[in-house]
């Protein structure tokens, strides 16, 4: 049994078909890259997995449970925008990572401080310890996408769900940021889908790279089918693909 | 240089701020001497000297027959009925915009109800106000918060709806419910802008106040002017005015000062 199981998943708007017959398993601690063409229901795929949308037909189910019919703990996002709440410090916003699930949505007394403790330790790993008690605006975009995956890990959740994580940076924070996330995983070891429009990015940090597009192609009514899974890539040791490698290993060893 | 791009220095936008107040005062005192030449007797156009000494003599001096100051009591009089209904309208409009903005049942419930409330016209109700609730300080109160509450419950409905979808699904990523939602993201969020609604409804509330004194009251600013209008007394109605006008601007800079100083996570702007 695959950690996360989507099966025969049709996606529909009104009469628009988004995705169609989308069937995929992954397993626990994949990175899952996500390409394709803008409108290609890269993003309804996301929000599915997220549990924000429930699909028309078929399934999605996580670690065995049963289809989630709304967004919850064991599913962690940082979207591309607005990840993160404005109106909480930057260390608040960590530590409501753990606190929103309490009943007033903060704690109280001892557990506030360890929390703190916690929140800062995680700052620190984040890179962020010195704008510890500012607010998220005067934050750059890098900072803030860091806060987000900051305060998504701090809810400790199964998956964790990218949607253009890094789409509004400039290179150079892009490459820190793929740094910054690939040391993330090493520790964790979760499972991640990433949404991407870069090709680059996506063979780089995925294990697995899910290509969307649509099979059928309508020229006088392009919305009337959707799209699916066309190709699924392995994306380890840099996208080389396995037969390449046990040819090489092969010779090496003939030698 | 063109003209969209030439910025005055900072004594030239303060010259330039007081001139309109300076044109006006200089404006009024022409046409009061005129008049007064003419007829020394001219009550319409009172000089401004004359204002001045009323004004004076209406802060400091008690009635004759109580000993009260007629003045702060009014001013007290006023402000309690404008606090006590913008406070009402405020509260039970904050509740019901959370309400409304963050639950699909209840804006199904509701918006469209409070759509046509707000079409009502509040002055037009206010002998309805004055049947039921008598003529004492309740009606007035009412005519406030029934003048003011429906675009308060619109305007911060409105305002939640605009927060971001992002930050609602993440808050549920992190475990959190309707109700943490509720008081940790909606609440915080919409805080600001219930300062900037109640800003924009203090105009509204001072018309139905100085409305509902002037038809019923013994007591209070719009009470007092139209009061006095029977003598033709410009003198204390320009007096009432200008410190009606003082005091709103002052609430309103009070207000907006509250808002800079507690949400300052606001980007500049507000």
């Amino acid at each position: 049994m695959s950690f996360v199981t989507v099966k025969n998943v049709f996606q529909t708007y009104g009469r628009r078909p988004i995705i169609e017959r989308v069937n995929v398993e992954i397993e626990e601690g994949e990175f899952i890259s996500i390409v394709g063409a803008s409108g290609c229901g890269k993003s309804t795929f996301l929000r599915l997995l997220l549990a924000q949308e429930t699909p028309t037909f078929g399934s999605v189910s996580i670690a065995g449970a049963a289809p989630a019919t709304e967004p919850g703990l064991d599913r962690g996002v940082v979207f591309q925008r607005y990840s993160v709440f404005p109106h909480l410090t930057v260390r608040d916003n960590i530590v409501a990572g753990g606190s929103f699930r309490r009943p007033w949505g903060r704690f109280f007394g001892a557990e506030r401080k360890a929390a703190m403790a916690r929140a800062d330790e995680t700052l620190a790993r984040c890179g962020l310890d010195h704008v510890a008690d500012q607010y998220p605006a005067t934050l750059s975009g890098g900072m803030q996408q860091r806060l987000a995956i900051g305060q998504a890990l701090a809810a400790r959740p199964r998956v964790l769900l990218l949607d253009e994580p890094f789409g509004a940076l400039d290179p150079g924070t892009r490459l820190s940021m793929h740094e910054f996330l690939t040391e993330l995983r090493a520790e964790t070891l979760m499972t991640v889908f990433m949404v991407t429009h870069d090709l680059h990015e996506a063979f780089k940090l995925g294990d697995r790279v899910l290509v969307f597009d649509k099979p059928r192609w309508d020229p006088h009514d392009p919305n009337a089918y959707g799209a699916t899974i066309t190709f699924d890539f392995d994306a380890r040791d840099g996208g080389i693909p396995f037969q390449a490698l046990e040819e090489k290993t092969h010779v090496l060893q003939a030698h | 240089m063109r003209l969209i791009n030439i910025k005055p220095g900072r004594p030239f936008a303060v010259f330039l701020m007081l001139l309109p107040f300076l044109f006006v005062f200089l404006t009024y005192a022409i046409g009061s001497d005129i008049r007064l030449s003419a007829n020394p007797q001219d009550k319409l156009l009172p000089a401004p000297d004359k204002i001045w000494d009323t004004m004076v003599r209406l802060v400091s001096e008690g009635d004759r027959r109580t000993g009260r100051i007629l003045f702060w009591h009014d001013t007290w009089a006023s402000l309690q009925r404008l606090g006590l209904g913008i406070g009402i309208s405020a509260s039970v409009g904050l509740l019901f915009g959370l309400l409304i903005g963050l639950f699909p049942l209840v804006r199904s419930f509701l918006a469209q109800f409070v759509a046509v409330l707000s079409m009502i016209p509040p002055l037009a109700l206010l002998p309805i106000l004055f049947i039921v609730f008598g003529l004492g300080e309740l009606s007035k109160v009412v005519l406030i918060v029934v003048g003011t509450l429906p675009f308060l419950i619109r305007d911060l409905s409105q305002r939640v709806i605009e927060i971001p979808e992002e930050l609602l699904v993440k808050a549920q990523t992190l475990g959190a419910s309707s109700w943490v939602i509720a008081i940790r993201v909606a609440l915080p969020q919409v805080m600001p802008r219930l300062i900037q609604s109640v800003r924009l409804s203090l105009g509204p509330a001072w018309l139905f106040l100085i409305a509902a004194e002037a038809i019923a009251s013994d007591g209070g600013l719009g009470y007092r002017i139209f009061l006095v209008r029977r003598y033709l007394a410009m003198d204390v109605i320009f007096t009432y005015v200008i410190w009606i006008t003082i005091l709103a601007f002052l609430i309103d800079w009070g207000l907006r000062w509250i808002s800079r100083r507690f949400f300052h996570w606001v980007q500049e702007g507000l």
